[in-house]
């Protein structure tokens, strides 16, 4: 089934009527615009709703909670793909892509109140101090205008709002002044097999940072082990932005959905002006505010900014340095697997427990760092196999025990070093379903990377051996792939000529429009980014309250 | 093993009672029996799980009892008259007519070889299941796929293959934590 189909699943009849109820026009006075509802946008609306007036526009729908069950049984049936389980595809969510790898984009993210938090893992971890000083300390790529010591109490404050269980007993990550907010979720029975073979290879495992609840955490529900986190957790027990976009909410934000902002409008003092924004109906709105926040992700916020393109700023918008929908990054994926002759207990949940962060500071110019992951969902889960194949009775059973039981497997996640020809660009000739331009990714990795995959492979695969695993696969420089993680696109840098954004996320052009997301990662490190982009965004909420407060 | 009302209702709770795969639609009607349909009676909720519990016989392996018990309750809650639950009355009433031109008996009446044997000749054994598809793509996505799926997303089903808090089914988080039994 496609995309575009199930997007139409979707509307019936009964939406179809409610949405017409539904008041999508501007908001009069707002102090701020806020375009995106994922956790960046929500983190900056929630900060700012109780003082000022904050509209969120979001391209996609609020999703009912009360889909949940259905959309994870769309996530365990054949013949749903994963981009249909929040309604990804069709022409709203049209691209393309160029260069040396295909990109997967709307398996990369939601759109929607939520974003794509509403898919996502929720590993959440802390950029190490190193990555804010590339440059300087790897002698690869630029450094950060900011540092790990600016970030550190957002990062913590990130932490409380997400809803983080972990425990302090990682000798390699930053140095941190508090506990998390929740205990850590215990290492499962296949880390206890992992722990044995790396012990004997002198190699550390410690426990991992989750946004997901491993006690009753925010009023929401503790996990109780659905094992389908990716792509929906039904019981609300894995942090997503909804939390946040529902508090704005409450302290008075006004959120409005399908409303893609198309372009932002300015005037000639470089300010923006207004969002201009579509409807379901057919309907065209501006949204006026003091300051706006671009939210849209790390490929809808460049392309948002080139399609902005005006007499005055030709090359689009907040694109003096040139550098908009450039050194497009992401993580590479970096894994290995295989079978044991005994059980593994695998897929009672879907998220990790225990990972390995020795050699992330290994790196330097021609080694990348890289983190190691401990699986809890190696191989096939046998419901989903079950449902494929022409086998039933007693042949299907026997199947099944036979196919579930002893897989192991590691993954991991390898920095990619920011290059100019790695880009978000407007395709040439192609539109969405609005008839604009559509964004064209043209990915390419290079060899730092690449060798660093293989030095990775080779650590899983000493680890998988000493276990005694049939090593079966092995996702190398060729079979690697994205993390869906978009970096880099509109770098933060103190140069107008080399960045888009200043250290504190505002555009260098416009005096009034701040950046929240990954898009503003100078280099990517080999964490995942949500926590940054978290703490980036509650830095960013408390650079525009300062900001209105100062009287604009 | 014995499928009990437990693991009917753990199944439902993973899947959910109302609407199925179909978002955002809920008890659009409230149409609960038969509507005709190319001149044929569709089949009412007594005679869906009749022949639903005749199919889930061959689709379960031998070990389970309980199977009559488990699949009412299971399509008590998937009968709501959503678009799904509607799907599948349909599907089964193409099983059910297929059972009477080639065997001249409702499925529940034949043997277990005839049953297994029909429901290949539909084809939906070879069938991905899609359901706006062929007949055999509806009968595998309606029929087939909704009792394994019922099956092996409670925890006896899981157990039955080694895992007793499988994937749809909130078991808890201290599952994963354990050694083999
Ligand atoms: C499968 C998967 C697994 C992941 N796992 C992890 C993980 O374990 N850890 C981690 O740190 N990260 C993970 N991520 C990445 C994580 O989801 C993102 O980093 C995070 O959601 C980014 O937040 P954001 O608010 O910047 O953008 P998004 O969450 O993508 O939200 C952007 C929002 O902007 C809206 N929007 C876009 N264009 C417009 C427009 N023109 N007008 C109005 N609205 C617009 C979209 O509809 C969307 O709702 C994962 C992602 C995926 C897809
Ligand atoms: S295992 Fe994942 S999907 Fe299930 S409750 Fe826990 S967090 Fe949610």
């Amino acid at each position: 089934m496609s995309g575009a189909e199930s997007v139409g699943d979707e509307r019936s009849a009964a939406d179809a009527d409610a949405d017409e109820a539904i008041d999508r026009t501007p908001v009069a006075d707002a102090d701020v615009c806020v375009v995106g509802a994922g956790p960046a946008g929500a983190l900056v609306a929630d900060r700012l709703a109780g003082d000022r007036d904050v509209v969120i526009l979001d391209a996609g729908p609020r999703f009912d909670p009360e889909d949940r069950l259905a959309r994870q049984e769309r996530a365990i049936r054949p013949s749903y793909g994963r981009p249909d389980v929040w309604g990804m595809g069709g022409a709203r969510d049209a691209h393309e892509t160029a260069g040396d790898r295909t990109y997967p984009l709307n398996h990369a993210r939601v759109k929607g109140v939520g974003g794509s938090t509403l898919h996502w893992q929720g590993m959440v971890m802390r950029l190490h101090e190193e990555d804010f000083n590339s440059g300087s300390e790897r002698g690869v790529g630029p450094d950060w205008p900011i540092d790990y010591d600016d970030l550190r109490p957002y990062y913590a404050e990130a932490e409380r709002e997400l809803g983080v269980s972990g425990a302090s007993d990682n000798p390699y990550a930053p140095p941190r002044e508090e506990p998390h907010p929740m205990p850590p979720f215990e290492p499962s029975y296949s880390d206890s097999l992992f722990a044995e073979a790396c012990e004997s290879l002198g190699i550390d495992m410690h426990s991992v940072p989750n946004a997901r609840n491993s006690e009753p955490y925010d009023d929401r529900s503790p996990c109780v082990g659905y094992g389908t986190c990716q792509p929906v957790c039904p019981s609300g027990a894995k942090y997503d932005a909804t939390v946040h976009v529902e508090r704005a909410e409450a302290a008075g934000a006004t959120v409005i959905d399908r409303a893609p902002v198309e372009q932002l409008e300015h005037d000639g003092d470089d300010r923006v002006t207004a969002a201009v924004y579509a409807t379901p109906d057919g309907e065209r709105h501006r949204q006026e505010a003091d300051a706006f926040v671009v939210a849209a992700g790390g490929v809808e916020t460049p392309r948002l900014l080139l399609l902005s393109a005006s007499d005055r700023y030709p090359d689009g918008l907040a694109n003096g340095s040139g550098h908009v929908g450039e050194f497009f990054m992401d993580h590479l994926f970096v894994g290995a697997g295989g079978t044991l002759d005994e059980p593994t207990r695998q897929n009672h949940v879907g998220f990790y427990t225990s990972a390995c962060d020795q050699f992330y500071d290994e790196a330097d110019e021609s080694q990348a760092p890289f983190k190691l992951e401990f699986f809890n969902y190696a191989g096939p889960s046998p419901v989903e196999m079950a449902l494929t194949g022409d086998d039933w009775g007693d042949a299907l059973a026997e199947r099944l025990r036979d196919g579930y039981g002893n897989h192991v497997a590691m993954g991991g996640l390898v920095e990619q070093l920011p290059d100019a020809e790695s880009r978000v660009t407007l395709a040439d000739d192609r539109t969405d379903d609005r008839g604009n331009p559509v964004p064209r990714i043209e990915w390419t990795v290079g060899d730092r990377a690449l060798d660093t995959i293989e030095r990775a492979n080779e650590i899983q695969v000493s680890i998988l051996e000493e276990l005694g695993a049939d090593v079966e696969w092995v996702a190398g420089p060729d079979a690697t792939g994205p993390a869906y993680h978009h970096m880099g696109t509109t770098r933060m840098s103190d140069d107008p000529d080399r960045g888009v954004v200043d250290a504190d996320c505002r555009t260098h052009d416009l005096d009034n429009c701040w950046i929240a997301s990954s898009s503003v990662f100078p280099t990517s490190g080999a964490m995942n980014p949500t926590l940054t982009i978290a703490a980036l965004a509650l830095r960013v909420g408390d650079d525009v309250a300062e900001w209105l407060a100062d009287g604009s | 093993m014995e499928l009990t009302r437990r693991d009917a209702t753990a199944a439902l709770a993973a899947l959910g009672a109302t609407g199925g795969v179909a978002l955002g639609v809920r008890r659009t009607t409230d149409e609960r029996r038969g509507r005709p349909g190319d001149g044929e009676e569709l089949p009412d909720d007594e005679a869906v799980r009749t022949a639903m519990t005749a199919v889930a016989e061959t689709m379960y392996p031998d070990a389970v009892s309980g199977i009559d018990s488990f699949v009412g309750a299971f399509l008590d809650g998937r009968l709501d008259g959503s678009p799904h639950g509607e799907g599948i009355r349909a599907a089964v009433a193409e099983v059910e007519s297929a059972a009477r031109s080639w065997d001249d008996a409702p499925v529940a009446d034949l043997s277990p070889a005839d049953r297994d044997e029909l429901l290949r000749e539909l084809g939906a054994d070879v069938a991905e299941e899609n359901p706006d598809g062929t007949t055999a793509e509806r009968v595998r996505y309606y029929v087939v796929n909704e009792l394994l799926l019922a099956l092996y997303s409670s925890p006896t089903g899981g157990e039955l293959v080694g895992i007793e808090n499988p994937q749809g089914h909130p078991g808890g988080a201290e599952s994963y934590q354990r050694g083999p039994p």
